[in-house]
């Protein structure tokens, strides 16, 4: 075991030189790091969110609105193809995830489910792009001429998917507007989307862009009574009552004249006669040809811009506007304005997201926290290496040695592998610092024992590493076990940061203990020649 | 050479006879710990409960923690508590899950900033909602039991179905222990911590891997001696590493617990406990528990001949060394080319070792095949 060919010697010095060498760009500063050379590998270790602050939303989408919103959808659709086929029905309603109604004549049965059919569509499976031959809708009917049209699972959860893909480009395009660097945006199970934004420092705003929907809709305000009238009273069945942004009721009508979907940009500027903030927008073809005609039939009307159910602002249309561009004024702060316009061009979501866990750290508390984990790694390695110069004297101190570059090792690791280094992380690599030792203690005892048992100095040190080998790859290999488990479970978490440290830890004590610690001591025994064990 | 010989090289210590006391103890303590649980409960963190964490630092001298509380309660958000965190200036506010969903979280986080106004720079935001604490709950449970089975196949198959056993009950006994200090200081019961318990899993089992190693080479070694004996020398001769092993960490869960900072701090005190009563009961519980489980020398299979064989190629290679060198003094009983080839691939007990660890034990019987 003692005897290493020159080969193996130079393979093992240049895997730690090149070891080193990752580990480098982690001790320079952000400036002596651009004058590097491009073939030296620059990457650092990732700090996790909890150091160098950020936040962690998970969002989650609103299913039941999803659902609803797609039940209501296929009632108007029913409505629509029955009225197209001059079908009479009455009681057309949803119940939870199907539509019911009854036909006039039961004898339009056949003819009735044979076009509602047709709005079946067939569910493409996500994964490989094919049809899997389910139909996102089922239409059955009753002897009495009732018909039910039932959503499949497999639709909604395909729904459910496409939702959660389009939500994640509005959200990257939004996350994007505000200029910060590397959001990690990503799916996480059906209906969940994480979003992690490093070094942000306004996280409320963050929440904000994500929280609105931004469901934009021109419609016109109905005046056939005043909002306090509807609320009293029954507003008509065509308008509903929506809230100002002061709190303010209007009555406006449900019909949309025209959508954000036909936005092409949205602008924050100024107002040229009142200085307000406002923004500015331009409709496309089809949005500018309907709001020109809306506009024009309507001169001297109120119309209201209504945002997630709220309305922002209800001008009076002067003129009709026939250039397809308008503008936007509700008492916005400039900063609102900004936002209003970031939401508007990055367009609205599919269904209301909700934040289901949030974790945000200001960077100054990352900032302490390394500092914390710094000191705590100081005063561990300074105990530990009193301790084991004390104990062990020379072979201690390969033991540090092989401990330094352990630690060197680990971190080159983290910034090739782009592993995240958390707070719990810090606690693993402090935790290491006096677990890896551990290697080189059982076989240093090991050798001890030996020696005792009547072999010569050079005998007992081989005898040392043989006999330590199973027991150290034993006891690490149930270390790397409990880990493992850690790692798969930790979720995306600082807990993963911790797993993942640990196990590269494990890693390479196992590598600088036996391999290193074993290389100086083979040296150092052709060197020495020794008659007796030093330890 | 060692400054200092603290640590006793050759201990005979007479581990086995002090079961008679150590495991009645541990047998308490479990007990003590699991009424503790029962009845004192764990002071669930909001990974778990869902809820509301603020870590805010006033911008004043000190933070007026009444005031806020008055300010806080006034808000009618439920359970609030606010406790100083590390230094005057910094604050926990802690706010239980109120109502049921996920947007009355947020509304309440709102409403809380709201207070602190600009006194106060909030450094940590943390909210999970009752959806997500849920998974958490059924995810750390898992992660928990997932951790102790893959354990228990391993050991399994790397060792006889005694020390699977022995290891897995050592492990509980190191996990109640350490839960115990969580339940009986109050300490958050967060993700952390399940963190911990499974490090503490992976410190404890290490331990008790390494004692378990060295039983069963002695059993291979002396089949005739009893059991109680053996063990005695197996622990005996593992009692210095696991000591001088136990130290080395200590001094690192110890650092983190008075350096590594406040939200660490949790952590690290169940990490400094683990790690003692993994010592123990290593030493104190897995060894002795072998005698219950009955184990016996012929439980014992052979080594397997390929571990055995680069062994004697690397040996022959130090005999060759050693031969060289003339100045060397060589026991020609230590390491004999003879005795090596003689019992090549067959076990460590062939080698022509001088047969009586620490001079007490009987005659050794090469234990071949």
């Amino acid at each position: 075991m003692l005897h290493f060919s020159r080969l193996k010697t130079t393979a093992i010095l240049v895997t730690i030189a090149i070891g080193m060498l990752f580990a480098v760009p982690n001790v320079l500063s952000p400036g002596m790091l651009d004058h590097l050379p491009s073939w030296l590998a620059s990457s650092r270790v990732t700090l996790g969110l909890d150091l160098q602050g950020g936040s962690h939303i998970l969002l989650e989408v609103d299913g039941p609105a999803l659902r609803k919103e797609r039940t209501e959808q296929l009632r108007d659709e029913v409505r629509r193809v029955l009225r197209d086929q001059k079908i009479g029905y009455s009681n057309l309603a949803l119940r939870d995830t199907s539509v019911t109604l009854r036909l006039r004549d039961p004898n339009d049965t056949q003819k009735a489910v044979t076009e509602l059919r047709k709005l079946a569509a067939p569910v493409t499976n996500a994964l490989f792009g094919n049809s899997s031959g389910e139909m996102d809708l089922t239409v059955s009917s009753g002897s009495d001429g009732t018909v039910t049209l039932q959503l499949t699972d497999a639709g909604l959860t395909a729904k459910m998917r496409s939702a959660v893909d389009q939500s994640i480009e509005i959200i990257r395009r939004r996350i994007d507007q505000l200029g910060t660097v590397e959001p990690n945006i990503q799916r996480q199970g059906l209906d969940r989307i994480l979003v992690q934004v490093p070094g942000l420092q306004d996280p409320q705003r963050l929440k904000n862009l994500l929280g609105q929907t931004a469901k934009l809709s021109f419609r016109m305000v109905d005046q056939s009574m005043s909002p306090q009238q509807a609320l009293e009273g029954r507003a008509p069945p065509e308008s509903e009552v929506l809230k100002g942004q002061d709190g303010q009721p209007y009555l406006v009508e449900k019909q949309v004249r025209v959508s954000g979907e036909d936005l092409v940009d949205a602008q924050p500027g100024f107002d040229q006669n009142s200085r307000e903030p406002i923004v500015s927008f331009r409709f496309n073809n089809n949005g500018a040809k309907r709001f020109a005609a809306v506009s024009q039939e309507s001169v001297g009307r109120p119309f209201a811009i209504v945002l997630d159910n709220q309305v922002i602002s209800a001008p009076v249309i002067r003129e009709p506007i026939l250039g397809g561009a308008g503008q936007i004024s509700g008492a916005f702060t400039v900063q609102q304005a900004n936002d209003l316009a970031i939401l508007l061009r990055a367009g609205a979501l599919p269904a209301p997201l909700k934040v289901v866990e949030e974790r945000t750290v200001g960077p100054s508390l990352g900032a302490d926290s390394i500092q914390a984990g710094k000191t705590a790694a100081y005063v561990a390695g300074g105990l530990v290496t009193v301790f084991m110069l004390a104990v062990y004297g020379l072979f201690g101190l390969f033991a540090l040695i092989a401990l330094a570059v352990h630690i060197i090792l680990m971190f080159s690791l983290q910034s090739v592998l782009g592993a995240t280094l958390t707070l719990p992380g810090i606690a693993g690599v402090v935790l290491t610092i006096g677990m890896a030792v551990d290697s080189n203690v059982v076989i240093f005892e090991r050798m001890r024992d030996e020696a005792r048992e009547g072999r010569s100095a050079i005998s007992a040190i081989d005898k040392g590493f043989v006999n330590a080998l199973g027991t150290i790859l034993d006891a690490n290999i149930t270390s790397l076990a409990t880990a493992v488990i850690l790692f798969l479970m930790g979720g995306s978490g600082p807990v993963r940061g911790f797993a993942v440290t640990y196990i590269l830890g494990l890693l390479t004590t196992m590598f600088t203990a036996y391999t290193l610690t074993r290389l100086m001591i083979a040296y150092w025994v052709k060197w020495r020649r020794p008659a007796k064990l030093p330890i | 050479m060692p400054l200092i010989d603290y640590i006793p090289a050759q201990t005979n210590i007479h581990f086995m006879r002090l079961r008679h006391w150590t495991f009645p103890f541990s047998a308490v303590l479990s007990i003590v710990a699991c009424l503790l649980f029962a009845i004192h409960g764990f002071n669930l963190g909001i990974d778990f409960k869902g809820g509301t964490l603020i870590e805010a630092q006033t911008s004043q001298q000190q933070a007026d923690i009444g005031a806020l509380r008055e300010h806080l309660t006034d808000l009618d958000v439920g359970d609030v508590q606010i406790q100083e965190f590390g230094s005057p200036r910094d604050v926990l506010i802690r706010i239980g899950a109120f109502g049921t969903t996920d947007e009355a979280q947020q509304a309440i986080l709102a409403k809380v900033q709201g207070v602190l106004g600009t006194d106060y720079s909030v450094r940590r935001v943390e909210t999970v909602g009752p959806s997500v604490s849920g998974e958490l709950v059924r995810q750390s449970i898992l992660a928990l039991v997932l951790g102790a089975v893959a354990v228990l196949g391993y050991l399994w198959f790397r060792f006889e179905w005694q020390f699977a056993v022995g290891a897995i009950v050592t492990t509980m006994h190191d996990i109640f222990v350490t839960l115990m200090i969580y339940s009986a200081f109050g300490i958050d019961f967060d993700l952390t911590s399940i963190a911990a318990i499974l490090t503490i899993m992976g410190y404890s089992l290490n331990d008790t891997v390494v004692v378990y190693d060295r039983i069963r080479e002695m059993l291979r070694r002396y089949k005739k001696l009893p059991l109680p004996e053996l063990l005695d020398i197996a622990v005996n001769a593992t009692f210095s590493r696991t000591i001088i092993v136990s130290t080395t960490t200590f001094f690192a869960t110890l650092a983190l617990y008075f350096f590594g900072g406040e939200v660490l701090r949790g952590f690290s005190l169940a990490m400094t406990v683990g790690v003692v009563i993994g010592t123990y009961s290593t030493i104190f519980v897995a060894a002795p528990i072998l005698i219950h489980l009955g184990l016996r020398a012929s439980t014992v299979s052979l080594p397997t001949k390929d571990a055995a064989d680069p062994e004697v190629k690397e040996l022959d290679e130090l005999v060759k060394m050693e031969a060289k060198d003339a100045a060397a003094a060589v026991p020609p009983e230590a390491a004999p080319a003879t005795g090596v080839s003689a019992g090549g691939g067959s076990n460590k007990g062939g080698k022509g070792k001088n047969g009586k660890p620490n001079g007490k034990a009987g005659p050794a019987r090469p234990a071949k095949a």
